[in-house]
């Protein structure tokens, strides 16, 4: 079973877990053209790499971030947002 | 012993019969340039060669001929699908598919088994009522049935699963079928072959050349290649092709796992699908139960095995059949799949002149190999969307009409 390190609760297994996916900026709903408010919604940077990705520990109810290789599923750090 | 296979042993030279030439280089130029040598790859430069005459095309693969998810689904053909656009596009796939081994003059092992999506609560058979008419609207063979047709086309069920997910009907699409996958991308990269195509294997594509907004060409491991028209149908690759020509699309990719079991004598006649229990399974000419589930839940570029996956499948499947806990599974393997928001494909043409996407398949695309070659080669020939596609173009994000095929992907994903 794949280990992931909650920053409250500490190691605990990937099934305990839910992805939340890659961490986005939001454009301004009240200033961004329609063209860019879809690309927000819809379109994704699917290249894999080193990501940052929202992760939720479903237990505790901690959303934090993980920084992960996408091609190698190795986690590299997690942290509480600030 | 006829005189002919005499004279063959005897002799010092014994011609292998191939499927395939291997080209020694790639030409200068192309009219059209395939990325990925899979079934929708070759299927649409079969196509381009017999129905549009288009034979001065090179079909570029970085590993080798059906070695992707061609040849890691799970062989399911069905078109019972829920949305209009969806129903209309299977449908004349599965018409493709069923004189297809004739087309090729090779056993495809295509069996019509007769497919059930199993419904386990009041909403999935409601799901399962709509998905019927829809169907029938449309011509498709599809009704809804109720536990004792699921019984009686499979004795072995234990109808309650375990008790704790009754099956309260299933929806019933009698032209469901399975065929060997390996086959049909042989099949179609001969006929390509036969009429002139180039099948370079071991190329990958490293770039692709955009000038003022049109394709001019294709850098590769073994040389640039100078065409106007390139056609990227890499599956789970999609993001690194449509990145070489600075195109955003919503697409992104998880891996999907499946296994077969050790081949057992034929009892399980038809393709069963359970969405509540995230199970589809059928059994292969060879007997083996072929099985898949979900996919896995977060983004990952690798086919991987895990055992997590072994264990929850093995266990839905017990719930259905508490026979086969004797049997043992023989192989796990996962495929990249690269996923859109609606469940639907993203196939034609793009903002990139020349640029041709057929992508999107995510866990549903062996079944639309054929109507994929047909209209994705229609689409390259006349540099406009084929009729069938229209509504899969990658422009209907922008303008938020999702075609909405998510409650007819067979597993709950």
């Amino acid at each position: 079973m794949k280990i992931l390190t909650c920053p409250v609760n500490g190691p605990r297994p990937v099934s305990e877990f839910a992805y939340g996916g890659e961490v986005r900026p939001m454009p301004d709903g009240a200033t961004c053209t329609d063209r860019e408010w879809a690309d927000y919604v819809f379109n994704r940077s699917g290249v894999p790499g080193i990501k940052i990705e929202w992760w939720y520990h479903i237990a505790s109810g901690t959303w934090f971030y993980a920084e992960r290789d996408t091609v190698a599923d190795r986690v590299i750090r997690t942290w509480l947002p600030a | 012993m006829p005189y002919q296979l005499l004279r063959f042993a005897f002799a010092s030279k014994h011609p292998e019969p191939r499927m395939f030439r291997t080209p020694e280089r790639l030409k200068n130029a192309y009219d059209a340039v395939i990325i990925g040598a899979g079934g929708h790859g070759l299927a649409s430069a079969y196509y381009l060669a017999r129905d549009h005459g288009m034979t001065n095309v090179a079909v570029l693969e970085r590993g080798y001929i059906g070695g992707g998810n061609t040849g890691r689904n799970t062989t399911i053909i069905r078109s019972n699908y829920l949305t209009p656009e969806g129903v209309a596009f299977y449908d004349q796939s599965v018409r493709l598919w069923q004189d297809l081994a004739q087309d090729f003059d090779l056993n495809l092992f295509y069996a019509t088994r007769g497919h059930f999506t199993l419904a386990h609560t009041d909403s999935a058979v409601r799901t399962m009522r709509w998905r019927a008419e829809v169907n029938k609207h449309f011509g498709v063979d599809s009704e809804l049935v109720g536990p004792d047709e699921v019984r009686k086309a499979a004795p072995q069920i234990d109808i309650t699963c375990g008790g704790h997910a009754p099956i309260l009907g299933a929806l019933y699409h009698a032209p469901g079928a399975i065929a060997r996958h390996d086959a049909v991308a042989w099949g179609y990269g001969r006929g390509a072959d036969q009429r002139g195509v180039e099948i370079h294997q071991q190329t990958e594509v490293l770039g692709i050349n955009v000038e003022g907004g049109k394709v001019t060409g294709v850098r590769t491991t073994k040389g640039d290649i100078a065409t106007p028209r390139v056609l990227s149908a890499v599956a789970g690759f999609t993001p690194r092709v449509t990145d070489m020509v600075g195109l955003r699309t919503p697409i992104y990719i998880h891996p999907l796992q499946a296994m077969v079991t050790e081949p057992m004598k034929p009892w399980l006649d038809p393709i069963l699908v359970s969405g509540s229990l995230h199970v589809y399974v059928s059994q292969s000419a060879r007997g083996e139960l072929v099985m898949g589930a979900s996919l896995d839940p977060y983004e990952l570029h690798a086919t991987r095995s895990t055992l997590d996956f072994v264990e929850g499948l093995a266990a839905h499947m017990l719930d259905m059949f508490p026979f086969l806990s004797n049997a043992r599974v023989n192989r796990q393997w996962a495929g990249m799949a690269d996923m859109t928001p609606d469940f639907a494909p993203i196939m034609g043409t793009t903002p990139v002149e020349g640029f041709y996407l057929d992508a999107g398949w995510g866990t549903w695309g062996f079944k639309a190999t054929p109507v994929c070659g047909k209209t994705m080669s229609w689409t390259v020939a006349n540099g406009r969307d084929h009729e069938l596609i229209k509504g899969f173009n990658l422009s209907r994000f922008e303008r938020y009409e999702l075609t909405g095929e998510k409650g007819a992907a067979s597993v709950g994903h």
